[in-house]
């Protein structure tokens, strides 16, 4: 167990150290010059060589390459220049508020997709099958800004029964104040009991949340379905079948549990995807999150920004997947001794 | 006893698993059928294109602002859009850009992809180790983040995008035939390849290769329906292609802002890029449950 342990983090800190890489070398393409965007457009040649070498770009790319790995290290992302904030700042505004929205997401995946996978795995081969089988297909196809229009002109603009955009109601910024403690709003808000921000952003929420849930509930339910149906037909659920089970008694007692780790793996996959996936969502209902900060990032050519929200969903992702494989651990022991 | 050969044994095993795997064979055999032809009618209207539609000229520049916005009618089946332009002649058109993302980034993907993953399997060692722990690296980026940087790093037009989304994509392959390869290397008649002295190179494409073949094509199948919604969320966002080709992701973005009052600007395209990439869903499940055999075990 130590040593999975051990190998399995020195694995993801591999992974860091090329995401930084990696990042560093597709800013680095980039064909306009940092040091003419941070000194202005006014700048002497000398201001020119001054920034240049301020910010280290006289040096070789190892060097400017370790330059950049130790102010990642310290805190320092760079400045963003369309916020004229610095990048970590932002992040930690902007990344919170997109947690909230895909983590709300998710739930919505599991609680949904996991019944629907179990159902069809139930009667698997059968027409309920089949409609959860292609019904699952064609929600995991739908191209996820055209579902957030559909759903927006017509559970908010036409019906009314939503809010259009935003995360909550501005107007209760003035009349009940959030304090703010981890940036997720519905968490701070309900830490500290404040109900009128909480019940406005629960309204504000399910929309996006649901059309950002609509890709992870039909790929969540194809792969309980397809993990579940395997297990039942192993020797082991045979048997259970012969000792007297039902065949919902042996999907829901024995075959369900095994199947659980493709089913988190998937989870994993599907979180970082989500978190990209709900930059369209975003942007359109106006969510306050790190799509939202992508994009006037891309249109002002904002690279520091760029960079940073590339890093940070990846670190997410690399997070993600050994926070899954250490849980993996403890559900399946089989996996310690791989 | 007499011993069978091997040769002898393969049709009878395959008869024995045909029959058991018979209903889900037909089940993949049906969604499969139901995928290639949607996609058979797409190809064959995108080839069509210019005859088929009442006006091609609005594919490129065309601009035509008195009959800009006009509603769903016999003239224009699925309205204009904001300059005019007759929107279900460009949704046949924008079909030719998306195939020619879908099969440009999933052939680059392949021939990068496998012929790594190829080499990787059969040399095993650190080799392996090292290009596995490259593929690692590009996997942690979700496709549509890593070709968001790449698009705004390079200027976005159509090739960006296909170099951005095959440089996301390579890495799957690299995994699955390595996987594969390294499978195939510890089987017999791999040994009786390197007995015979016959080189790694020939012995990795022609005797490797050949046979890594089969989940690989599985693969393409299925995700060329995320390389389509990859592909029009990067034109969405305008890091695809740029006005005035016809992608289907641009011209949703383009209506977006009058989906309340003229939803056919967006809404076609939109429902062109769910047809296509359901169609290829379907496909790849199909060819999945006919070639799988552990898929249909359940039953």
């Amino acid at each position: 167990m130590g040593r999975y342990l051990v190998r399995r983090l020195a694995q993801a800190a591999l992974v860091v150290i090329g995401v930084v890489v990696l990042t560093f070398v597709i800013v680095r393409l980039l064909p306009g010059d940092p040091a003419a965007a941070y000194a202005g457009p006014r700048a002497s040649p000398e201001d020119l060589a001054r920034a240049r070498e301020l910010l280290g770009l006289d040096k070789p790319v190892v060097v400017q390459l370790g330059m950049y790995m130790s102010g990642l290290v310290r805190g320092d992302w760079g400045m963003s220049l369309h916020t004229r904030q610095s990048v970590l700042h932002d992040l930690s505004i902007a990344f919170p508020a997109s947690l909230e929205l895909v983590g709300t997401a998710l739930l919505f995946a599991v609680i949904i997709g996991i019944p629907l996978g179990l159902m069809a795995a139930r009667f698997f081969g059968s027409p309920v099958d089949g409609g959860i089988r292609l019904g699952s297909m064609f929600i995991a196809a739908f191209p996820v800004f055209l579902l957030a229009l559909i759903v927006q002109n017509t559970f908010a603009t036409k019906l009314g029964w939503f809010p259009v955009a935003g995360e909550y109601d501005s107007k209760l910024d003035s009349t009940s104040p959030l304090h703010l403690y981890t940036n997720v709003t519905i968490i701070d808000a309900l830490v500290t009991g404040n109900w009128p921000i909480f019940l406005s952003t629960l309204h504000h929420l399910i929309l996006p949340a649901l059309v950002v849930a609509a890709y992870p509930i039909g790929v969540v339910t194809q792969m309980t379905r397809a993990a579940v149906s395997e297990e039942g037909s192993l020797d082991h659920a045979r048997l259970e079948r012969a000792l007297g089970f039902t065949p919902g008694q042996v999907l829901r007692r024995f075959s369900f549990r095994p199947a659980l780790n493709p089913i988190l793996t998937l989870l994993a996959l599907v979180f970082a995807y989500s978190l990209v996936n709900a930059f369209l969502v975003e942007s359109i209902f106006n969510w306050p999150g790190l799509g939202k900060y992508a994009v006037e990032s891309i249109r002002s050519l904002d690279t520091a920004a760029v960079a940073g929200v590339t890093l940070i969903v990846a670190l997410a992702y690399v997070i993600a997947n050994l926070v899954v494989d250490i849980a993996q651990t403890f559900i399946d022991p089989r996996v310690r001794l791989t | 006893m007499t011993i069978v050969p091997p040769e002898e044994l393969v049709p009878n095993k395959q008869r024995l698993s045909f029959l058991s795997l018979a209903r889900g064979r037909l089940s993949g055999q049906k969604l499969f059928i139901a995928g290639a032809v949607v996609l058979l009618v797409i190809i064959v209207m995108a080839l069509l294109a210019p005859w088929i539609t009442p006006y091609p000229q609005d594919a490129q520049g065309g601009v035509d602002p008195v009959n800009s916005l006009l509603a769903p009618s016999a003239q224009h089946w699925f309205g204009t859009d904001q300059v005019g332009r007759d929107v279900y002649t460009r949704v046949v058109f924008g079909a030719r850009t998306s195939l020619l993302i879908v099969f440009s980034v999933l052939f680059l993907s392949v021939i990068i992809g496998v012929t790594l993953g190829v080499i990787a399997g059969y040399a095993g060692g650190w080799v392996r180790d090292v290009v596995m722990r490259v593929t690692d690296v590009f996997l942690a980026f979700p496709a549509l983040l890593l070709s968001l940087a790449l698009c705004i790093v390079l200027q976005p037009d159509l090739q960006t995008a296909i170099l951005a989304i095959t440089v996301t994509w390579w890495p799957w392959y690299t995994r699955l035939a390595a996987g594969v390869a390294a499978s195939i290397s510890g089987r017999a008649y791999m040994d009786a390849v390197r007995a015979l002295g016959i080189s790694p190179v020939r012995a990795v494409f022609r005797h490797v290769l050949p046979n890594s073949l089969t989940p690989v094509i599985v693969q393409l199948s299925l995700d060329a329906g995320g390389i389509i919604l990859t592909a029009a969320a990067l034109s969405f966002l305008g890091l695809g292609a740029q006005e005035p080709t016809p992608e289907w992701g641009l011209m949703v973005s383009q209506g977006q802002d009058l989906f309340t009052t003229a939803y056919w600007v967006s809404l076609f395209p939109g429902l062109a890029i769910l047809v296509a990439a359901f169609a290829f869903n379907m496909l790849g499940e199909g060819l999945r449950t006919a070639l799988d055999p552990r898929r249909v075990a359940g039953s």
